[in-house]
């Protein structure tokens, strides 16, 4: 055999070996990959089943949510009106009605009073609370229903009759000694009722 | 015999260069490829374990309810008990 052959036969030989072996290494990643695509499909197709309940849930609880928020807008709308809401919102979420109220567009164009800088949140509260309160003096409701200047005469009538409304019919403080227009009775029975005091006498 | 002479060193100098050439990058694309299925794989296990916690949202959704009733009870209490504005 010639020289030239056996040189191409080593070199055709030479070829099929580097074909083979990058082939063979070529194999071997692409069942590498296989294992891995098969993992990560496992890891997907997990995913997408434990997520498959989610947008239920999550639009149900959106629902409820925007439920709530529509109810308290309303109310607090409703009870405090558009302008002292708003202030109320900004005293305790300053900046909050930039965004204003989502049922009442026109919220974010009402000036809010900086309530909150004058007053606490209990005096916020108690304002909200209606007109008994002292610091709804000047409600445009109305006057206040608990006069904040006469308070305690104000709360006194919440007592029985008389001593508060005819204080000059209160009897009289009581004498005590010998010469005391009542004379306490010895006869009279320890632990019954005790006789009233006579009213309307004449006061000193 | 001078054409097998040029026909050999075409083999030997061209030919097999260049199909190890080719294969050699086949070969380094499968195996760049393996890595980053492996990390894939690794994000969807992460990912499902990252899910476990959706149950939980069930439990939300039943507090979010229950929060939003006693809400409206109260509501409905005050809208009585206070004078509108």
């Amino acid at each position: 055999m010639p020289a030239a052959g056996v040189v191409m036969i080593i070199a055709v030989l030479l070829i099929v070996v580097a074909i083979v072996y990058y082939l063979v290494c070529t194999i071997l990643a692409l069942r590498k990959i296989t294992a891995g695509l098969d993992q990560a499909i496992a890891g997907v197709v997990e995913i997408i089943e434990k997520s498959a309940p989610v947008g239920e849930v999550v639009n149900t609880i959106n629902a409820n949510l925007d439920a709530g928020v529509d109810l308290l807008e309303g109310l607090l709308v409703k009870k405090a009106g558009m302008r002292d809401s708003m202030g109320l919102l900004e005293g305790l979420y300053p900046g909050a009605t930039l965004a204003g109220l989502r049922n009442f567009p026109d919220s974010s164009k009402t000036h809010a009073p900086r309530i909150s800088e004058v007053y606490t949140r209990g005096t916020l509260t108690l304002a909200r609370l209606g007109r008994e309160a002292p610091i709804a003096a000047a409600s445009p409701n109305g006057p206040a229903l608990r006069n904040p200047a006469y308070g305690s005469s104000a709360s006194g009538k919440l007592y029985p009759d008389v001593r508060n409304t005819r204080p000059e019919r209160l009897p009289r403080s009581p004498v005590i000694g010998a010469d005391s227009p009542v004379q306490y009775d010895p006869d009279e029975p320890v632990g019954g009722p005790r006789k009233r005091m006579p009213v309307g006498h004449e006061r000193s | 015999m001078i054409l097998e002479w040029i026909g050999d060193v075409v083999l030997l100098v061209v030919l097999l260069p260049v199909v190890i050439y080719l294969l050699r990058g086949v070969c380094n694309a499968a195996n760049g490829i393996v890595p980053r299925i492996d990390r894939i794989a690794a994000a969807a296990r992460a990912g499902s374990g990252d899910l476990d916690a959706v149950p939980l949202l069930l439990t939300t959704q039943a507090r979010v309810i229950t929060t939003i009733e006693a809400a409206a009870d109260y509501g409905g209490s005050l809208d009585v008990i206070l004078d509108d504005a």
